[in-house]
């Protein structure tokens, strides 16, 4: 149950990571229901409040809506979740590059090597 | 919710506690941790009144800690205190004769949730199941302040996870207080919204864990790691 989190970032923010990936990948749809908090927090194995908190920050980010009495959602504004999808891509290459720089390889190389292994569709499910 | 204000305890010269004042707040979950002998058992037994202090005042919701207090203190001991004759029925029917706030049906619900049955006797289960026994019975009350006393010490990794699970699922953060001691910082991190650490009887530090690791970018027992070093 540790697993599903690090340890060294707050709960809050990396179930909302969890959320917008979700959304990303088209489990959550605009307008769905999101579990209640306590089921939420049961689901994860974590304290009701760090979910009320990950919901307050998801609503502070417009990606989530609560209803009185009866939820939170996910927004049916489809721009936000475009955007998301973009800032999801956007923070993928900013890490992947960084770290193909830190280790000196030219921009040439990235883009050729990632082209190639595009292409030879080698991507390992581990 | 739970303040302690200027407490000291000593046990004859020995000191346990100085000078700690401590605010506890109603909604929330919180761990206090430390070496063995730092002080963790002491502040729980002030809270629920089963020891007074040498000076400093101790209110629960308002009001003076006193022996009457356990009427809103759900206390569980690190010790099996129990009848070793009872079947897990006589012991919720006689917490449930003990406090008014024991809500017997909840008890049962928790019992079924621990995989426990009514007929069964303690003497008869083993150590992990005796503590979720306990778990049953402090659970059982809608106490505004929960005290839960080592409840993982000396337990498996299988029945310490059942207790985590029952905590998030038993517990009313709406309308409760948890307070609890333990070594096993890695099993309670994630549940937990604040940490309390005392050192040789002083609080040392007193914060809420998602901001220790959003601030120090740190997990939890790098932190402790730190400020006990």
């Amino acid at each position: 149950m540790a697993d599903l989190f690090h340890s060294s970032k707050p709960i809050y923010e990396q179930i909302a990571e969890l959320i917008k990936k979700q959304i990303i990948r088209g489990e959550l749809h605009a307008g769905d229901k999101l579990p209640s908090v306590r089921e939420m927090a049961i689901e994860v194995n974590v304290n009701p409040n760090t979910v009320q908190r990950t919901y307050r920050e998801l609503e502070s980010m417009e990606i989530v809506q609560s209803k009185r009495g009866q939820g939170t959602f996910v927004t049916g504004n489809t721009a936000v979740l475009a955007a998301i999808r973009e800032e999801m891509k956007a923070e993928i290459l900013q890490n992947f590059t960084r770290q193909m720089y830190e280790m000196g390889y030219s921009k040439e190389e990235i883009t050729r090597g990632l082209a190639n292994f595009l292409d030879e569709g080698s991507i390992r499910d581990d | 919710m739970i303040k302690l204000t200027d407490v000291t305890k000593k046990y004859g010269t020995k000191r346990a506690l100085e000078d700690v004042n401590l605010t506890l707040s109603k909604g929330k979950l919180i761990g206090l941790v430390g070496e063995n002998g730092s002080g963790k058992s002491t502040t729980l037994k002030l809270i629920a009144g089963l020891n007074h202090p040498t000076c400093g005042d101790i209110t629960v919701n308002g009001e003076k800690v006193t022996r009457k207090i356990a009427s809103s203190v759900s206390y569980l001991s690190e010790l099996d205190e129990y009848y070793r004759f009872f079947t897990v029925k006589d012991a919720i029917e006689f917490q449930a004769s003990q406090f008014v706030d024991f809500d017997i049906e909840k008890a049962y619900e928790i019992m079924k949730f621990m995989k426990l049955e009514p007929q069964q006797k303690l003497k008869h289960l083993s150590k992990g199941n005796r503590s979720r026994v306990k778990i049953v019975l402090t659970l059982g009350r809608n106490a505004p302040v929960v005290l839960m006393d080592e409840p993982f010490s000396g337990l498996d990794p299988m029945v310490r996870n059942s207790i985590v699970k029952g905590l998030i699922s038993f517990v009313d953060l709406d309308k409760q207080l948890v307070l609890i001691t333990t070594h096993e910082i890695r099993e309670v991190e994630n549940i937990l919204d604040e940490i309390v650490a005392i050192r040789d009887g002083y609080i040392i530090a007193h914060h809420n864990v998602d901001d220790i690791r959003k601030e120090n970018k740190q997990s939890i027992v790098d932190w402790m790691t730190e400020i006990y070093a």
